[in-house]
């Protein structure tokens, strides 16, 4: 492939010969096009009579030298060029329709912050009226109008129900395996490492078995609640449901905010139960402490009021997990895109919800003596 | 158009584990063809398109694509015919994540050794081949699902594919742009000399760029009808064939 190029007379002609097949000499062909560039050219020939063999290689040279000509207003004669070829370029200049303008104004810092927080006031505003919406589901069931399917409740109980219970069993007994150790290490050094069954008891009925359990189900629940709803939004089944009348809230968010409130406090049973006996593997194979005096002081700080405080935040964070999940699902965009955005939106809003939420019940329990 | 076979089908069968689609069919699309696969809908269409693109094994039989026996070729064989053929999809199956330019470059990133500004020269011009020029910034979702489908085309022509497969091209769009795109395809068929293989059931289109065609009946699992589109309306081998090229109003060969 070789590509020859003189100027006379103020005529730039240029032949191509040859194979030109996959051609990438980017030096020759800059020089191309800072040639036609050159001013006082008036016209621009191109030949391709000794030309065989060709692919898009060619044409993105001839399509980019006609370019620069057509914005210098050189003139363009096209020699014995094949006739599939001289199509395509045809092909390549015809425009039907130009695109709309589309940079993004930069604004002024004032009035970026002003939009950031209008923005912020209607996402907060949006997410008001999502709770009131799901709060009047939840109204609508114990009416019975929700519209919901029962079939749908039951699939959402199954997904957080017993298929959850293996990773809440197996993150919750490690975590009082590590609650267990990191406390005993301090204990031993006042040689009462007995009171290691105290606080793996008293901090997994209290709190631990809510907060772990939170997380897998936000990790493992919530994400799954956003991907799927933001899914349905990208495939317009949402937009179905509201045509035909049918309440959002009802049919997609009421079966997963009501099967993970019921389930969440099961799940945090389940989690303090194995958190106690993760606690029990360390206390009575690596402190030597005997599995009845293990229990007994595992029994003495077993607290009526910090197992209610801690299914009541199972109950909580069972809530703030669903209404996340589904709240950025439903408000999700229309591209696979935005299922992903949503679905990370969604796991760690409820995450910082849930420790703000807490913060706030610890705050309320101290007050209340509870 | 040549008569030199292309793709070569041979006793196929395709379905789904037990459930058959269609059973021994075979054909041939010549080189430069625009080649039709239509019939009604659930007949396997999109399977069988499936089947010829690998995305899906057959139940028996084999596809030939010049000679070489693609159904059984080593994987690494298979890739290199796959790197000679384009696929559109029905929606244009762009990634919503990147520009448009993005999308065009990709294929050229991941085979060929092109610097970034002959990506960047060759993105502009398939861009302006489909009539999108100008349009690289953009993203799939601030674009039409015509101009979606166009650049799809665009993405699908990246490697200058010998064999061109498009999903429904015409799907969903109106008359205007279906004729647009229409036209696309027979200007690139005849300037680059791509072979396509088109699955549709748009009369319109059937008979503006089909230059030879299959006709699958989902009731007997087999072909009834092929040839060019043109001449299966003027003489249908039977009244499958023309109830389905005459929407229903001549229903007696």
């Amino acid at each position: 492939m070789d590509v020859t190029c003189h100027i006379s007379k103020q005529i730039m002609s240029v032949s191509f010969s040859g194979d030109f097949l996959k051609y990438n000499d980017d030096n020759a062909k800059a020089a191309l096009y800072k040639q036609v560039r050159t001013p006082g050219i008036k016209a621009l020939e191109l030949d391709c009579a000794a030309l065989k063999k060709w692919d898009s290689s060619l044409v993105v040279i001839i399509y980019e030298l006609l370019k620069q000509a057509k914005a210098q207003t050189v003139s363009v004669r096209l020699n014995n060029f094949p006739e599939s070829l001289q199509r395509l370029i045809r092909l390549a200049f015809s425009v039907d329709r130009n695109p709309p303008p589309h940079d993004t104004p930069v604004l002024p810092w004032l009035e970026a912050l002003g939009e950031w927080g209008i923005d912020s006031w209607k996402a907060f505003r949006r997410g008001l009226v999502f709770i009131g919406d799901a709060l009047r589901s939840v109204g609508r069931m114990f009416r019975g109008r929700a519209v919901f399917r029962r079939v749908d409740f039951l699939f959402a109980l199954e997904a957080c129900g017993y298929k959850a219970i293996a990773i809440v069993s197996v993150v919750s007994f490690m975590v009082g395996l590590i609650l267990a150790f990191v406390g005993a290490v301090q204990l031993r050094i006042f040689g009462v490492e007995i009171y290691v069954a105290s606080l793996v008891a008293i901090g997994m009925t209290r709190i631990m078995g809510a907060i772990m359990t939170g997380i897998v189900m936000s990790g493992r629940t919530g994400a799954a609640y956003a991907a799927t709803i933001g899914t349905m939004q990208v495939n317009e089944e949402i937009d179905a449901l509201r045509t035909m009348g049918i309440p959002v809230t009802d049919f997609l968010v009421l079966p997963r905010i009501s099967s993970l409130i019921i389930t969440m406090p099961i799940l945090t049973m389940l989690s303090d139960l194995m958190g106690m006996l993760g606690g029990a593997a360390v206390g009575v194979f690596m402190l030597d402490i005997p599995v009845q005096e293990y229990w007994k002081y595992t029994y003495a700080a077993l607290k009526m009021n910090n197992f209610a405080v801690g299914l009541f935040h199972g109950f909580v964070y069972g809530f703030i997990i669903a209404l996340c999940g589904c709240y950025y699902g439903v408000h999700c965009g229309r591209n696979a895109d935005s299922v992903g955005v949503a679905t990370t939106k969604a796991v760690v809003s409820s995450m910082v919800w849930r420790i703000l939420i807490t913060g706030l019940l610890t705050v309320i329990f101290e007050e209340m003596g509870i | 158009m040549s008569s030199t076979p292309h793709i070569e089908v041979k006793n196929l069968t395709v379905g789904y584990g037990d459930y058959i689609l269609m059973k021994n069919i075979s054909f041939t699309v010549n080189k430069g063809d625009i080649f039709i696969i239509m019939g009604g809908s659930g007949c396997g269409k999109s399977t069988l398109l499936h089947v010829l693109t690998g995305l899906k094994a057959p139940q028996s039989g084999k596809i030939m694509i010049d000679g070489i026996n693609f159904t059984k070729a080593p994987e690494k064989q298979k890739k290199e015919l796959m790197q000679r053929c384009g696929i559109l999809y029905q929606g244009g199956a762009l990634f919503s994540s990147m520009t448009l330019a993005e999308n065009i470059a990709l294929p050229l990133q991941q085979y060929t050794d092109y610097s970034e500004k002959q990506i960047e020269e060759l993105v502009s011009l398939k861009l302006a081949l489909v009539g999108l020029a100008g349009f690289e910034d953009f993203y799939p979702s601030e674009i039409s699902g015509g101009m979606c489908k166009r650049a799809g085309l665009a993405r699908a022509l990246a490697l200058d594919p010998e064999i061109l497969y498009c999903d429904e091209p015409s799907a969903g769009l109106d008359p205007i742009s279906s004729k647009l795109l229409d036209d696309l395809i027979l200007d690139i068929n005849k300037s680059l000399g791509t072979t396509f293989v088109i699955v549709t059931h748009e009369l319109a289109s059937i008979f503006t760029v089909g230059s030879n065609s299959v006709f699958l009946d989902g009731t007997s699992k087999s072909i009834k009808g092929s040839g060019a589109p043109k001449d299966l309306l003027q003489n249908p081998p039977n009244d499958v064939v023309l109830n389905f090229l005459t929407r229903g109003e001549k229903e007696h060969v």
